[in-house]
């Protein structure tokens, strides 16, 4: 009784703060509506649909998940190559974590680039690379024809070699930072203490690292189930989950099985984004604490080194090879049959796909700040202010950060081709349902280098603005938002970075007036103009390679006043 | 002046729940004079932080009520309260200068740029910053961060003053200097003050009163002096300077004033200085190292043995082993007296006057 009562007391004590704060107040409700309206009531529309079968609230769809092929098989198939993709990645992301934090690999820095690589170019690329490299007419197929005679890079085989490239980069960085937190210390302890190397292997890098291993195969799975572009491209008769609920809607215009699949497609995601972030974070030993330690590398043995140092050599070797085939490709007259080099695929590119790269370029600018300031917004009133719902916020937030793009898409589409209480006017055909999609699926973006920045920022700052006078916004505004100015402007660059590459969920949402580059390349690969598909990917890569340099530039000259950061605490 | 110019009036304050339960502040109660500086001691985890953080806002009561200048300001958020911090760590802003740090406040309230501009520099002559105006905090040493941050509260010319552990950052030269020039400017200014720390010489040299802090009580309230003559319990006895605790029961009642006490066997006469004790109660007798003299005369009764010396350059320190205790007795000037070995037997005296009783309390640890 006691503690309710004083429980109670502080929260009518907090809402009393809040209400003197009228412009924080009017913040969170209107964050609370935006969350609601784009991120939770799409997501249920998608739920009522998969329940309703000729506009009757029916279980038919669910009842038939176990017996209908046309449900169980995409499933079974996305989580069997999701179970591949992860394993082969974060093996590859650990092997290449290892070397670049545990041995004396040379030219480090052009390793660690190569293997973040893949992360900012348009996901489907390494699938138009593989068709060029290994497909019918391929550069690579007559050799390969061969050794092992007839095959094809269509089907699961393709689509584990090309989402293993495209997402081990992700295992990667997340093992990097564990084991770049592990105080080699501990492992020069055990050497001490008479271990081998293998022994400290066994028995202290890889427990203190299992966390994080499992961390990284959770994320891949949750990536390799959400892809959409890759096996749009290569997957051919291999059936998965997003393709299989995107064609069920744009082709077959059958909402309820196409719901009932992205249903199918969010509950593993979201059970494997559960265990990613509660349970597995949770029996971290790791605290990452941002700095690196001084790791004191000695003599590697030979028997380490050359099968470290080779992997990593052919795993770079292919990223290279893959990029280098979309250049090269982009100046071949016709791949496979007339290899003369020429231009016109560039010139045709800006013909044809003009307006495309407009919109791709004015809509991703417009969603790119607005999502950059509402998620470093979100991140410090769930970081900074008591009110009640924060965890709810929070949990919001980041949900659409792990939602497949399929789900959202569908959602959309579901949700904002009518008027509703939440949002009385349509959004379906407008770009502002591109804007808005886009805001939404990149904010969890902001809101993680916001609350990694403001994690490390004592608050007692903060509270000294507020203790000379200034109201919530104020302190947000000359305090926090200049000292977190170099995690909010990395934010807006990967925020971009996302948008200029969004496929999944926006293929959902464009429409004749307004369309984006990355449909675009699809529509090239989906008509065998493969040349000029990696044109366009090219001028994806560009553009991406050009905002990343940009926001860089700022982050150097702003980032010199902030460094003092580091004085206090 | 107004006495109770900062009223805390039975102030809770209660963290977590259920099984983690943590009561921070417990039933405090304080009246601080207008101009007063008021120190609250105690050893870390008391509630200090906590309590100062509800008188700034920061932190919501659970139950009580604050009162600054006749104000209710139990619900006041802190932007609006007519309090200032100094933070444990400064709190300084990274990314400004240390003029528009300190202009900061004064920007905030919407002040003119004229008058901002001739308060920043007068309060930046009055702690001694001029010529740093353009420095940017990480260019500063720690004495000069903690100026800067001083300034910066000092320049809101709040109701109250509220330091918390403002020199714990800094190395132990620095402290001592450091302040007594708080001291100064607080009197210059006249400036009502919260003043918390650990360190009891601190609070000593700084306070008009001292508040001992335990466990989130208040256990006494009172000047230096009072504290460290007249401790109320064990707590502060034991917590405030170095402390004999001899165990005893009183046998007879002389007068009001005066009482008869036996200490293992022994009996001595004793005046009351504080409080009441009734006949037949058990009481700690106080008495402060430096009070002891040690002579090799045999008359006295109390007799020990010098159990260990400890040297500590002006002064010397002996462990002296009597019946069932051991005894702290310190020695100043240790070249005018009379040298004992380990070992040797010596006769323990003490005048009357500085024995002190206290409630008896069992004692952990
Ligand atoms: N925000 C908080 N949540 C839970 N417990 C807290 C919080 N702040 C302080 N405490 C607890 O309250 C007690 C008093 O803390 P504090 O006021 O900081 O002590 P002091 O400043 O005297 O060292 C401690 O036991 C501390 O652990
Ligand atoms: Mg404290």
């Amino acid at each position: 009784m006691f503690t309710k009562n004083r429980k109670l007391n502080e929260i009518i004590g907090n809402l009393q703060l809040i209400w003197k704060e009228p412009l924080l107040l009017v913040s969170i409700l209107l964050i609370f509506y935006f969350l609601l309206t784009f991120v939770v009531f799409p997501i249920f529309q998608v739920f009522k649909a998969s329940l309703i079968v000729n506009q009757k609230i029916d279980l038919s769809n669910y009842l038939a998940i176990f017996s209908k092929r046309y449900y169980y098989q995409p499933f079974m198939n996305s989580m069997i190559l999701g179970i591949y993709t992860a394993t082969l990645g974060t093996i590859i992301g650990f092997i290449f974590a290892y070397a670049l934090t545990r041995t004396p690999l040379p030219f480090k820095n052009f390793f660690r680039l190569t293997a973040t690589f893949p992360i900012i170019s348009p996901p489907f690329v390494v699938a138009l690379s593989a068709i060029l490299l290994f497909g019918r007419a391929g550069t690579l197929t007559p050799y390969i024809n061969k050794i092992i005679g007839d095959y094809t890079i269509y089907g699961l085989n393709g689509l584990i070699l090309v989402e293993t490239i495209a997402y081990a980069p992700t295992a990667f960085l997340v093992l990097y930072g564990i084991l770049q937190a592990i105080d080699p210390s501990l492992e020069e302890a055990a050497m001490d203490l008479g271990a081998s190397r293998g022994k400290v292997f066994s028995t202290i890098t890889l427990p203190l690292s299992t966390p994080g291993i499992a961390s990284a195969w959770l994320l891949v799975f949750i990536q390799s189930l959400a892809d959409f572009g890759n096996p749009m491209v290569i997957a051919g008769n291999y059936r998965v989950l997003s393709v299989q609920a995107y064609l069920q809607i744009a082709g077959m215009y059958d909402t309820s099985r196409g719901a009932t699949l992205a249903i199918l497609l969010f509950i593993p995601t979201m059970v494997a984004f559960f265990l990613q972030k509660y349970w597995v974070s949770r029996k971290s030993y790791v605290t990452v604490t941002g700095k690196p330690t001084g790791s004191t590398i000695k003599n590697l043995e030979w028997y380490i080194k050359l099968p470290v140092y080779t992997s990593c050599l052919i795993f770079t070797a292919i990223v290279f090879l893959f990029y280098g085939t979309i250049i090269h490709g982009s100046f071949q007259t016709l791949w496979g049959v007339n290899p003369a080099l020429t231009l016109k695929h560039y010139v045709e590119m800006f013909q044809v796909a003009r307006d495309y790269i407009i919109d791709s370029l004015t809509l991703s600018s417009i969603a790119t700040p607005i999502a950059g300031i509402l998620g470093i917004f979100i991140s410090f009133l769930v970081i900074r202010k008591k009110f009640i719902g924060r965890g709810i916020m929070e949990f919001i937030s980041m949900l659409t950060f792990a939602v497949p793009g399929t789900v959202v898409g569908i959602g959309y589409i579901l949700a904002f081709n009518q008027k509703t209480i939440l949002l009385p006017f349509i959004l379906t055909g407008t770009a502002w349902i591109i804007i808005i999609l886009l805001v939404f699926r990149n904010m969890p973006v902001g809101i993680r280098s916001g609350i990694a920045a403001l994690q490390q920022i004592d608050p007692s700052i903060e509270e000294a603005s507020t203790d000379l006078g200034a109201d919530s916004n104020t302190t947000f505004r000359r305090i926090t938002l200049p000292m977190i100015a170099p995690a909010f402007f990395s934010g807006l660059a990967y925020n971009f970075v996302k948008a200029m590459t969004a496929i999944s969920a926006v293929i959902f949402v464009v429409s004749g007036k307004y369309n984006l580059i990355t449909v675009a390349i699809l529509g090239f690969v989906d008509n065998s103009r493969y040349a000029q598909a990696a044109a366009t990917c090219n001028l994806l890569i560009v553009i991406v390679l050009v905002a990343l340099g940009l926001i860089q530039l700022i982050v150097n000259r702003i980032g010199k006043g902030v460094r003092t950061i580091d004085i206090i605490g | 002046m107004k006495q109770d110019f900062l009223l805390l009036k039975d102030l809770v304050k209660i963290f977590g729940g259920g099984r983690e339960l943590t009561i921070a502040v417990d039933k405090v109660n304080l009246e601080v004079k207008e101009g007063e500086l008021v120190t609250l001691l105690g050893p870390s985890g008391c509630g200090k932080t906590t309590t100062l953080r509800m008188i700034s806002g920061f932190e919501l009561p659970t139950s009580g009520k604050i009162f600054i200048d006749g104000e209710d300001v139990t619900n006041t958020p802190p932007n609006q309260r007519p309090t200032t911090m100094v933070f444990q760590n400064y709190a300084l802003f990274p990314h400004m200068t240390v003029y528009e740090n300190i202009a900061y406040g004064l920007k905030i309230h919407g002040e003119k740029e004229k008058n901002i501009r001739t308060r920043t520099e007068k309060i930046m002559n009055l702690v001694g910053l001029k010529g740093l105006e353009s420095r940017s905090p990480a260019q500063l040493s720690g004495g000069q961060q903690q100026r800067v941050s001083l300034a910066r509260s000092l320049i809101m010319e709040p109701k109250v003053l509220l330091l918390d552990e403002p020199l714990s950052n800094l190395d132990a030269k620095m402290r001592v200097s450091t302040r007594l020039e708080i001291r100064k400017l607080q009197q210059r200014i006249g400036i009502t003050s919260i003043y918390v720390t650990h360190d009891q010489e601190e609070a000593m040299t700084l306070s008009d009163r001292i508040v001992i802090m335990n466990a989130g009580k208040i256990q006494q309230i009172g000047t230096p002096q009072e504290i460290y003559n007249y401790p109320k319990n064990y707590f502060v006895a034991d917590f405030i300077g170095k402390a004999n605790f001899l165990v005893g029961k009183i046998t007879k009642k002389l007068s009001e004033k005066a009482l008869e006490l036996e200490i293992n066997g022994n009996y001595l006469k004793i005046t009351i200085k504080q409080g009441s004790f009734k006949e037949g109660e058990k009481v700690f007798l106080l008495i402060r190292p430096e009070s002891i003299e040690l002579t090799s005369k045999k008359t006295n009764t109390l007799v020990g043995k010098v159990q260990q010396i400890v040297y500590l350059g002006s002064r010397l320190m002996y462990k002296i082993e009597m019946a069932d205790t051991i005894l702290t007795v310190e020695i100043g000037n240790p070249q005018e007296h009379k040298i004992f070995t380990e070992g040797e037997a010596v006769t323990v005296s003490f005048k009357e006057e500085n024995l002190h009783l206290l409630p008896y309390e069992e004692i952990s640890n």
